[in-house]
């Protein structure tokens, strides 16, 4: 037991001096190849890990807690905060599990863009996957080379919303904004760019990489059984052989009416997750060159028809003394949504992403839980981790692809 | 006056309140006969008793007694095929009905359909751990019990999971304050110093990155050195040397081209 005086104070219950051959080590949180605040602390025999502990919660900001007092509409930029690399995926799922609750119907449009985005977001996540992936196991030039596409991805981002980061490009009923001109030029010319830059850059470095091979192969084995048990989603769960993908499923948007392929990997390691990775973004490049032609073919309308619980355009409002009356009805109070609760859940680049809404038909939310699928992967750590060697922790940290705004939130 | 604020709920209230507003309800549909639901709902009722169940918005809401919690998410997984329990957490209804409400939401990877587990329980009482049948139950539950301070009976390894060990009180609950008590603004200070050097340091040198350009021995200055601890005047500064670390107060109401001039 450690003896707690005011030098040294208590932190946790951890006794790292041993009698035996073992060593007990704390890895991160500062640990670059961490991925941001994860501390795990390990118990080592040698180089063999015995026993490992994941700790989180150095990014705990309580986003649950100030949902539930906020309207609607002012939470809706906080959920950038939760998975910070592909913030509009975050803002989708929140907005659709809201627009479920409400049961709007979304304009054809807004689908459009709204697609769009989310698979446009996927590919700027998998490229920071295989960027910092490639980063951890020591492979420094796939990283430049991808976050540089990916900076092109966040050029289109930016020039959608104005922002690269944390988008908000997402609305309850539909989007802000339709797209700027030349904007589906730019999009066009990116997915040419991406796929030749696929297969001529990242997969020609790593693919037949022996190092890589050597490093990933066989490292991070999960059992389909397992996978499902720790509640593993997305590219987790596929990898393991699995084939669950809640765009086909579950279809939302335009998804039930394109056309893409689910890539499945079963050889439940972490080089079957990375071939994942790079099949799912050549599906992403299909998925938006379906939908560039068909923005063209929909009304211009962007936001649902909704006067209860939806601000109406801009126009009405100048034009129109009711809407005016709505709108600030509206902006001052917040919209009531119906009593009763809702699971929604999405398809985000790390897996499943739902928000389970519990409304009381108050104006701010009874109960708001967010569903991160990188939470869960954090949780699986504790058993696949054992048994490994050290060099291989970071192997398999990088390729739950876990981001730690959505763990801790 | 000052406005009541219940102790029991301290929540964000809407200042706008109609007393005859009726909250409409999100539809319930029933069970259709022969359905996938349909044959959830009689493997589960031939086991344990139901209270309620409907499907909302798509995905059925089971209503159980607390403890057949275990018994019932069994007889999913074993039986209906539901092997993964993609969340479960509590919701607070202690200054309503003095009860918390926990759910488990569970999914079938084969039909691709979602169930919701529903159960009410006292403040004082535990739940059933799930982390035998679902491990992904072991990082839930313990964040319902450092949320809510819930229980789970049998868990490997409740602890807490998010806030500190040594923190008190469980912030997802509806009478935890919103800007942090007398102990969460303290934290820090009596971790690392004692409780005794709270009126030593003080409030306004407690938050860690708090700059005091007035403060000679803790903060250098940018431009010039000034020795250790040695005291800066307030009321007169000295002349910075450096031209381009001022800031230059520009004054726009003596500006060149005002509206009378050009007249």
């Amino acid at each position: 037991m450690q003896v707690t005086n005011k030098l040294t104070p208590f932190f946790e219950n951890l006794n790292f001096e041993r009698d035996d051959n073992t060593m007990v080590i704390n890895f991160g949180p500062q640990h670059p190849s961490a991925h941001g605040q994860l501390r795990l602390v390990l118990e080592l025999e040698g180089e063999l890990v015995k026993k490992a502990y994941p700790d989180i919660g150095y990014l705990h900001r309580g986003i649950e807690k100030m949902a539930e007092n906020m309207t609607y509409n002012e939470f809706l930029p906080t959920t950038d905060r939760l998975d910070y690399i592909a913030s509009t995926s975050n803002n989708y799922a929140y907005a659709l599990s809201v627009e479920r609750l409400l049961g709007l119907e979304v304009p054809r449009r807004a689908q459009v863009i709204r697609t769009m985005l989310l698979e446009l977001n996927r590919i700027i996540s998998h490229l920071f996957f295989v960027a910092t992936h490639a980063l951890d196991v020591g492979a420094m030039s796939v990283f430049l080379y991808a976050f540089r596409e990916r900076e092109f991805a966040m050029d289109l981002m930016e020039d959608y919303c104005g922002a690269r980061l944390t988008h908000s490009a997402v609305r309850i009923g539909g989007v802000p904004l339709d797209l700027p001109n030349r904007w589906l030029t730019d999009l066009s010319k990116f997915c040419t760019k991406i796929n030749h830059e696929i297969e001529h850059t990242y997969e020609a470095l790593l693919t037949e990489n022996r190092i890589w091979k050597m490093r990933l192969e066989d490292v991070g084995v999960i059992s389909a059984e397992d996978a499902q048990s720790w509640g593993c989603t997305g590219v987790m769960l596929r990898g393991s052989g699995v084939k669950y993908d809640i765009r086909k499923e579950e279809p939302y948007e335009l998804y039930g009416e394109l056309d893409f392929d689910i890539p499945v990997s079963d050889k439940c390691d972490s080089y079957g997750r990375y071939s994942l990775y790079m099949e799912e973004m050549r599906q992403s490049v299909r998925i938006l060159r379906q939908l560039i032609p068909m923005h063209s073919k929909t009304e211009p309308k962007l936001m649902a028809h909704s006067p209860q619980y939806i601000s109406a355009p801009k126009e009405e409002i100048m034009t129109q003394n009711y809407a005016l009356m709505q709108h600030f009805v509206l902006v001052t109070q917040g919209m009531r949504p119906p009593v009763g609760e809702v699971y929604a859940p999405t398809e985000s680049p790390k897996g499943e992403l739902g928000f389970y809404i519990k409304s009381e038909g108050e104006p701010y939310a009874y109960r708001l839980k967010c569903r991160a699928p990188s939470f869960f992967h954090t949780g699986l750590l504790q058993e696949i981790l054992v048994g490994t060697y050290i060099a291989d922790v970071v192997t398999i940290i990088g390729s739950t692809n876990i981001v730690f705004g959505e763990v801790d939130r | 006056m000052r406005k009541y604020v219940p102790k029991d709920d301290v929540q964000k209230k809407s200042y706008y309140t109609d007393r005859f507003w009726v909250a409409p309800r999100v539809p319930k549909e029933m069970v259709e006969e022969g359905s996938h639901f349909d044959s959830v709902v009689k493997t589960l009722s031939d086991v344990i008793e139901l209270k309620e169940f409907a499907i909302e918005l798509g995905q059925l809401r089971i209503v159980i007694n607390s403890t057949d919690n275990f018994k019932a998410l069994e007889t999913l997984k074993n039986e209906s095929g539901y092997t993964m329990l993609s969340e479960m957490s509590a919701v607070d209804y202690l200054a309503k009905d003095k009860e918390f409400e926990v759910f488990y939401q569970m999914l079938n990877l084969n039909e691709a359909k979602r169930v919701r587990i529903v159960c009410r329980i006292q403040p004082e009482e535990a739940v059933k751990s799930v982390v035998s049948l679902f491990k992904s139950a072991n990082f839930a539950e313990r964040e319902m019990f450092d949320m809510f301070g819930i229980k789970a009976n049998n868990h490997p390894f409740l602890k807490r999971i998010l806030m500190p060990d040594d923190w008190e009180g469980h912030p997802l609950l509806k009478t935890y304050p919103l800007q942090g008590d007398e102990f969460a603004s303290w934290y820090e200070v009596d971790k690392i110093f004692g409780k005794e050097y709270r009126d030593v340091i003080g409030p306004e040198n407690r938050d860690p990155s708090n700059v005091d350009r007035y403060d000679g021995q803790r903060f250098s200055r940018v431009g010039y050195e000034v020795p250790f601890g040695s005291e800066i005047n307030k009321d007169k500064e000295e002349e910075n040397p450096i031209a381009y670390s001022k800031t230059f107060m520009v004054d726009y109401t003596t500006g060149t081209k005002t509206l009378s001039k050009r007249k």
